[in-house]
């Protein structure tokens, strides 16, 4: 019994590590990808082009291949080292680590990518008679965007935002990679001691937390289940 | 004397020239229906007027005022374009209600979105005009909101009575059929009182039996003396609402008059042969 609150405890604080991640990702990636999804869509080629490529390499290489280039890079070009935090709150420190922020930059940007590409697709499905009915009824294009064509993006990219966001959860084990403490890395750590079961134990948080995940989805489909896109 | 004079439009898309010279007087009061065969650019005219395409060459004056010349020096900023717009109001063919407000936030969001703006215009005119202190220009500025806002409100309601859709206030667009969301997408167009109304074929989505209650309407709108352009199919109906009755081919008007000379007296060939197709299909 004492073994087994040993290994709960220290699980829940690696996957604590787990979804700060997860957050801190989607409140940064969220925004910059819609930011990234109108360079994408502007008519100014250069911003556009530009925007394009940044998109394609970040879709295209292997996240955990960005992970260490994002993590190694600037010291090993001695341009910067990723910095530490001492704000003296000890579980906020043990866990926002200089490899943690590496780790939050690089699922940041990567996942800004693939959500800029939702982004678009959701964009580019709403018909032209919106912006044009906010257009005659003498709205501007924020007006147009915020008022009018926001939430029929948001209905239409539910399903692909979730399997991203669910992918999400699961890709954080990534940054273990460069030794960030999370849920796997503990698993694997009572593993090299001779226990397996943590492993599955392991499984069992990501199982139950994307369980929560695809509830609070289907809530927010129903929710806006009032209206037709 | 013309109320809206149309001078020498051209708009080519590409290589494809659409419109080849355009000229169309219209009087205040005046109902304008558009005929003609599919890419006559009926439609392309439309949105011109309505500034949701810029010609390539041409002039347009409403009410004395230039709204649109090709050879003007500098093109109009955003907002030039939008208080443009609102001369003019267009109801689609494909009704482009909002989805997600309800029939009366559907009439009245538009207003809405522009109080904010007037009632900065209204606290410049009191900082200019009147000596008063913080508070009481806030207090004033506050009041005007909320004296707009209650009287789009009203006006939303009394357009939903004009339009007989009274019960359907709170109704979503997806509950709706297609004659009741045209005369919605009507009465949203009418709430910012423009000086001309543009319909684009606005019964063509309709299924036969639901054109009947959207023509009403509009039946209704030119007993109020509004002056409108509609590009329509609808024959029938042309002849019998219009003042003046445009038929428009390849890109120009090819002939124009009351609705008994077009209908009665075609005189150019292609009219005719217009006129005969239609014809035929109402036979079969």
């Amino acid at each position: 019994m004492g073994e087994f609150l040993q290994v709960t405890s220290q699980l829940l604080e690696g996957f604590s590590t787990s979804v700060m991640l997860f957050i801190l990702t989607l409140i940064i990636a969220l925004p910059l990808g819609l930011i990234i999804s109108f360079c994408t869509i502007s008519k100014f080629a250069p911003l556009r082009i530009f925007f394009k490529v940044i998109v394609w390499i970040l879709r295209g290489t292997p996240l955990m291949l960005q992970i260490f280039v994002i993590f190694y890079l600037p010291g090993l070009l001695n341009l910067f080292v990723w910095p530490t935090m001492d704000t003296g709150w000890a579980w906020f420190d043990r866990t926002i680590t200089t490899r943690f922020i590496a780790a939050l930059v690089a699922f940041s940007i990567n996942y800004a990518a693939y959500f800029s590409e939702i982004y678009r697709g959701g964009i580019e499905s709403i018909s032209k008679g919106q912006f044009e009915a906010g257009q005659v009824l003498g709205m501007t294009k924020t007006q147009i965007f915020f008022k009018v064509v926001l939430l029929q993006v948001i209905k239409r990219i539910i399903p692909p935002m979730s399997n991203e966001i669910i992918t999400l959860i699961k890709d954080t084990a990534l940054a273990n990679f460069i030794s960030v403490l999370d849920i796997l890395y503990w698993a694997k750590d009572f593993m090299l001691d001779g226990l397996i079961w943590p492993l599955f134990y392991a499984g069992a948080f990501y199982l139950v937390f994307v369980g929560l995940l695809t509830i609070i989805f289907n809530r927010v489909e129903k929710k806006l289940s009032y209206f037709r896109v | 004397m013309a109320y809206l004079e149309i001078k020498d439009f051209y708009k080519s898309f590409g290589e494809v020239e659409v419109l080849k010279g355009i000229n169309l007087d219209i009087k205040k009061g005046e109902v304008v229906t558009i005929i003609g065969s599919s890419g006559s650019g009926k439609t392309t005219l439309l949105r011109c007027i309505n500034f949701l395409e810029t010609p390539d060459v041409g002039e347009m004056i409403l009410d004395g005022e230039n709204l649109f010349s090709s050879s003007a020096d500098k093109k109009d900023g955003e907002k030039e374009l939008r208080d443009k717009r609102l001369n003019f109001g267009l109801v689609f063919q494909s009704f482009n209600l909002f989805p997600q407000y309800n029939v009366l936030d559907n009439i009245t969001l538009a207003p809405t979105l522009l109080i904010k703006e007037q009632a900065e215009t209204y606290k410049k005119e009191l900082k200019e005009k009147v000596e008063l202190n913080r508070a009481e220009i806030k207090k004033a500025v506050a009041e005007f909101i909320q004296n707009k806002k209650e009287e789009i409100a009203k006006a939303g309601k009394e357009l939903l009575e004009m339009v007989d859709l009274v019960e359907k206030e709170k109704a979503y667009p997806c509950e709706l059929s297609g004659g009741q969301s045209q005369r919605v997408a009507i009465a949203r167009a009418l709430a910012l009182k423009p000086k001309i109304l543009c319909f684009d074929e606005p019964t063509s989505a309709l299924d036969p039996e639901l054109t009947g209650e959207v023509l009403k309407v509009i039946k209704s709108l030119k007993k109020k003396d509004r002056t409108m352009i509609i590009v329509t199919h609808e024959m029938g109906f042309a002849k019998n609402v219009s003042d003046k009755v445009v038929f428009m081919a390849d890109g120009v008007v090819e002939e124009m008059g009351k609705p008994k000379e077009i209908f009665e007296n075609p005189q150019s060939e292609k009219l005719k042969v217009f006129l005969s197709s239609i014809t035929n299909k109402d036979g079969e």
